[in-house]
């Protein structure tokens, strides 16, 4: 092997010989992983975005038609006004829940107020129902036949169908989202600016205007971009309770499925992805920002009791989670109210016509299946996949691009992965063409649709650990995937069973991306819901919703448990804590 | 101390270059390094001393140039096939797995019997004199314990190459002087060649049977400690390894000038003709009270010369002494004495002294 190696000692002053280290076999090992989760996400990920692409500058017969179905949007007045629709719907929402969703956070990490958890607990219902479940709810509360419609009517809005819906209805379901990013660039104070700013004599407010707000404004940005981009590219609530105010989102649907108009479907995917693709760009700077704020000496900060201060943070915070409850309460009521609004009595009647007439008792089992299924691929692909890219060394052609495939799903709405998928997969010259409709291919767009915070997760578990874990196993002559085995493995299932649980909730409540895919055998719950709203079955919608939100209840509590159990099997190292 | 010339070197590094990008991390670097010799890679921060040591783990390949080790080229092996065993600042144990696992890690992947396993296991806590923690796991030892263990895992597989990648700076002074001895009597009595890279200077002068210094890439002087403290080869040296003054002199016709000093040295006669810079250690300067009593100087020795104390920097049982002196007026001069000596003499700020410049000490750059 040394005779290989023809370099000379002395390299000429005009062009040394650049040398590269030979590659161990077991880093080829690596190499070849990596080349599969490269295939993985290029083959569900790269290629159906390009097929949208593709139809976005193709006419009928596929040839090429340059701008024309962007002009012949264009000139559609009715696609956009929905475009205007869904941008002014977005920035309301964003308006109304981020001083809301901050007035929380700030609750929470800054006044001594009591029940926190229970704070925090509330405020995450949205999360495990499907979107749709606020929708229904406010149709139960100010609908034509709701309890408060004539409040409503007092306050000048004439009917819940159409943008108030939309808008109070997203308010709901984005906030557990803003509020999550907002706790975390709360949380990220330094005590010691606090310390000097009180050893100078400053006043509270003036606290919080020159150190609380400016270190939390790129947790704000944030957290703003990804309400709108979540609003701007939902699909639930619109379908629920738009009537006849069209958004985007409900222009896809309608133009791809209703109308085949794949051209025209193509050119509104692309417009939902614009603004994905530029909150994450700017979401990307501004994380980056926020490390390098928050050095590895500063102190945490943590509030100290103010009796006035706390009892003020707790009534604001107790509105808010009363209004979530109440958006809970309403569907769980209407669940079982036996004929809304004439006969209250509670009965099961609405889970019997669901579960059994609507066949989405089928249906959950298909949820459970594909939930269980991403849940147990989807955290074993991407924490390999993020161990390769963090851990692993050579082959880094191939490196840039996975790390960029890693991140792309975070700005891609699930309504546009969807579409693209049909585009994809139904093409009947693809050799992947027989996993159309199948549950697999479900669970491995939902993989695709949710990797990003897997991938992020993951790598930052990996990031914590020793960076010279695998320097050292190579000079002891131990190749990487026993070290991986015996060490990382078992130092980050904490980690993993995170993402197994963030893969499941949002696999049991996800609507946009498999909207497209399913057959009747496939039809996952939260579809089914869907079909259950439009046939006029709102009742056993709201019967179904619960249902999910109390299975992804379950679900969590499991995986708690399952967290709690694998601290104590495989974390017992870090000793008592 | 192994002779240099006679047999052919363990490790041989020459012509090794490093760029990343545009930036040069190591130039040109020639290094000879014998079977069981200690040798101390020692620099500021920056200087490529921790490159260069990744370069022969085969972390970091190198832009150019060869290495070679027992006579075999490793210049671009991968790190699974060279010989050697590496400790990091870190420490870099696996916290999930105990201490005997630790050890044991390079020990298993050769299938060597359970039993031998554990025998040697035993055999080499005990040799880094932490026996009886076998079953502990690393977060319940101090930091210098988690480092005995990181060298036991190091020598676990008996490597002819140990490599130390600053293994002291998360220590505290204390420990750091301890594990330092340890480390230097384990490897005397292994016999294993070892390269250490250290920031500190004391670290290196004390451990070191040669000093490699290095600034900015390149290799200033390779030295045992005396040579590099005494002789040190460039003014880098002279400055980063121990204090010294450095006074402004002149050479005529082969005689040095500094200050009031006309000299004549074997340093003066071979420099060119022009402006020099002259160092001299503090403790190359002797001193004895000022007026009668005890013993002083001839006042006619034509090195001695009066000083009046300015400033005492309090060291413990050295102490820096700051002195102005008409000659070598304007500039000041460091001076080293012990505090026995202030403490006899009666000697304050302000106090005069007489000193005597030791001439064949001085450098010239």
């Amino acid at each position: 092997m040394s005779t290989a190696a023809s370099v000379s000692a002395t390299p000429s002053a005009s062009a040394p010989a650049k040398l590269a280290q030979r590659v161990h076999w077991s880093d080829r090992v690596a190499h070849v992983w990596l080349l599969v989760i490269a295939f993985v996400l290029l083959a569900f990920l790269a290629a159906p975005l390009a097929t949208i692409l593709m139809q976005a500058f193709e006419g009928k017969d596929r040839e090429f038609v340059g701008l024309s179905n962007f002009i012949a949007y264009a000139r559609t007045p009715a696609l956009l006004s929905s475009l205007w629709n869904s941008l002014w719907v977005s920035v309301a929402v964003t308006v109304i829940t981020i001083p809301v969703a901050f007035l929380f956070a700030y609750g929470l990490t800054r006044s001594c107020m009591p029940w926190k958890p229970l704070f925090r607990g509330v405020s995450l219902i949205p999360l495990l129902a499907p979107s749709l479940l606020s929708a229904i709810s406010l149709i139960y509360w100010f609908g034509n036949q709701g309890i408060a419609k004539n409040f409503m009517q007092a306050l000048g809005i004439s009917q819940i169908y159409g943008a108030p819906g939309i808008v109070l209805a997203e308010c709901f379901a984005v906030f557990p989202h803003a509020l999550m990013i907002l706790i975390t660039a709360l949380s990220l104070a330094d005590a010691r600016l606090y310390e000097a700013a009180a050893a100078m004599g400053t006043s509270r407010t003036r606290k919080f205007f020159t150190i609380t707000l400016p270190g939390a404004k790129y947790g704000l940005l944030s957290a703003a971009l990804v309400t709108f981009t979540l609003v701007m590219t939902d699909f639930g609530i619109p379908k629920v309770i738009g009537g006849n105010f069209n958004v985007l989102a409900t222009d896809v649907f309608k133009l791809v499925i209703g109308q085949q108009d794949f051209a025209k479907g193509s050119v509104v995917a692309l417009l939902l992805l614009l603004p994905a693709v530029f909150t994450f760009g700017v979401d990307h700077y501004v994380s980056r920002r926020q490390t390098a704020m928050l050095t590895a000496r500063a102190v945490p900060y943590k509030p100290s009791p103010s009796t006035g201060f706390d009892r003020v943070m707790l009534l604001c915070c107790s509105a808010i989670a009363l209004l979530m409850l109440a958006m809970l309460g309403m569907a769980i009521f209407a669940s079982f109210a036996s004929f809304w609004p004439y006969n209250l009595t509670p009965s099961l009647r609405h889970y019997v016509l669901g579960l059994v007439d609507g066949e989405v008792g089928e249906g959950f089992i298909n949820s459970l299946k594909m939930a269980g299924g991403t849940a147990l691929f989807g955290t074993l692909l991407v924490f390999f996949g993020a161990y390769l890219l963090e851990k692993t060394k050579g082959a880094s052609w191939l490196r840039g691009p996975v790390k960029m495939l890693a991140m792309l799903p975070m700005a891609v709405p699930g309504l546009v992965l969807g579409l693209g998928y049909i585009f994809f997969f139904n093409a009947p010259g693809n050799p992947l063409h027989g996993l159309y409709q199948t549950t697999a291919l479900l669970t491995l767009c939902t993989i695709i649709h949710f990797y990003t915070t897997g991938h992020l997760t993951a790598v930052t578990a990996l990031k914590s650990l020793d960076s010279e874990f695998e320097a050292v196993s190579a000079s002891l002559k131990v190749p990487w995937f026993r070290t991986f085995w015996r060490v990382t493995l078992p130092i980050c299932t904490p980690a993993m069973v995170d993402i197994a649980r963030y893969f499941f909730v949002n696999a049991m409540t996800t609507i946009s991306a498999v909207v497209f895919l399913y057959s009747p055998e496939t039809k996952v719950a939260s579809i089914a819901i869907l079909n259950l709203d439009e046939a006029g079955e709102m009742g056993a919608a709201a019967a179904m919703a619960v249902m999910i939100a109390a299975i992804s209840a379950v679900a969590t509590g499991a995986f708690m448990l399952l967290a709690r159990w694998v601290d104590r099997r495989t974390q017992a190292w870090r000793g008592p804590r | 101390m192994p002779d240099s010339t006679a047999a052919a070197p363990y490790l041989q590094l020459s012509g090794v270059h490093k760029a990343f990008g545009a930036f040069t991390a190591l130039n040109a670097i020639d290094l000879e390094i014998q079977q069981g010799e200690f040798v101390c890679f020692l620099g500021p921060s920056g200087c490529g001393k921790t490159t260069l040591l990744r370069i022969i783990a085969g972390l970091e390949t190198p832009t150019a140039g060869r290495i070679e080790q027992a006579g075999r080229d490793i210049t671009i092996a991968p790190p699974a096939e060279r010989d050697y065993g590496i400790v990091f600042q870190s420490y870099a144990l696996f916290p999930n797995l105990t201490v005997a696992d630790n050890v044991a890690y390079g020990l298993v992947n050769r299938k060597t019997p359970r039993d031998e396993v554990r025998r040697r296991v035993e055999e080499l806590v005990k040799l880094v004199g932490l026996p009886g923690s076998e079953k502990k796991f690393p977060g319940q030892l101090s930091g210098g314990q988690q480092q005995r263990i990181a060298l036991a895992r190091a020598l676990a597989t008996s490597p002819g190459l140990l490599l130390l990648d600053e293994p002291l700076s998360a220590l505290d002074a204390l420990e750091r002087v301890r594990l330092r001895q340890e480390i230097r009597a384990l490897q005397q009595k292994l016999g294993v060649t070892t390269i250490m890279v250290t920031h500190d200077q004391e670290e290196a002068l004390s451990v070191a049977d040669r000093i490699v210094v290095m600034n900015h890439g390149v290799i200033e002087q390779i030295g045992d400690a005396i040579s590099v403290y005494r002789e040190p080869a460039t003014p880098f040296v002279a400055d980063f390894v121990g204090k010294v003054n450095v006074l402004p002199g002149r050479i005529e016709s082969g005689e040095l000038h500094v200050g009031q000093f006309k000299l004549r040295t074997s340093a003066s006669e071979r420099a060119a003709h022009g402006d020099v810079k002259v160092y001299l250690r503090p403790e190359d300067v002797l001193a004895r009270p000022a007026g009668g009593g005890t013993p002083s100087f001839a006042a006619e020795d034509p090195f001695v010369f009066d000083a009046e104390i300015e400033k005492i920097e309090f060291l413990g049982s050295f102490c820096h002494v700051h002195v102005q002196s008409a000659a070598f007026a304007p500039h000041r001069l460091t001076v080293y004495l012990s505090l026995n000596f202030l403490t006899e003499q009666a000697l304050n700020t302000g106090s005069a002294l007489r000193l005597k410049l030791l001439p064949e000490r001085l450098r010239v750059f």
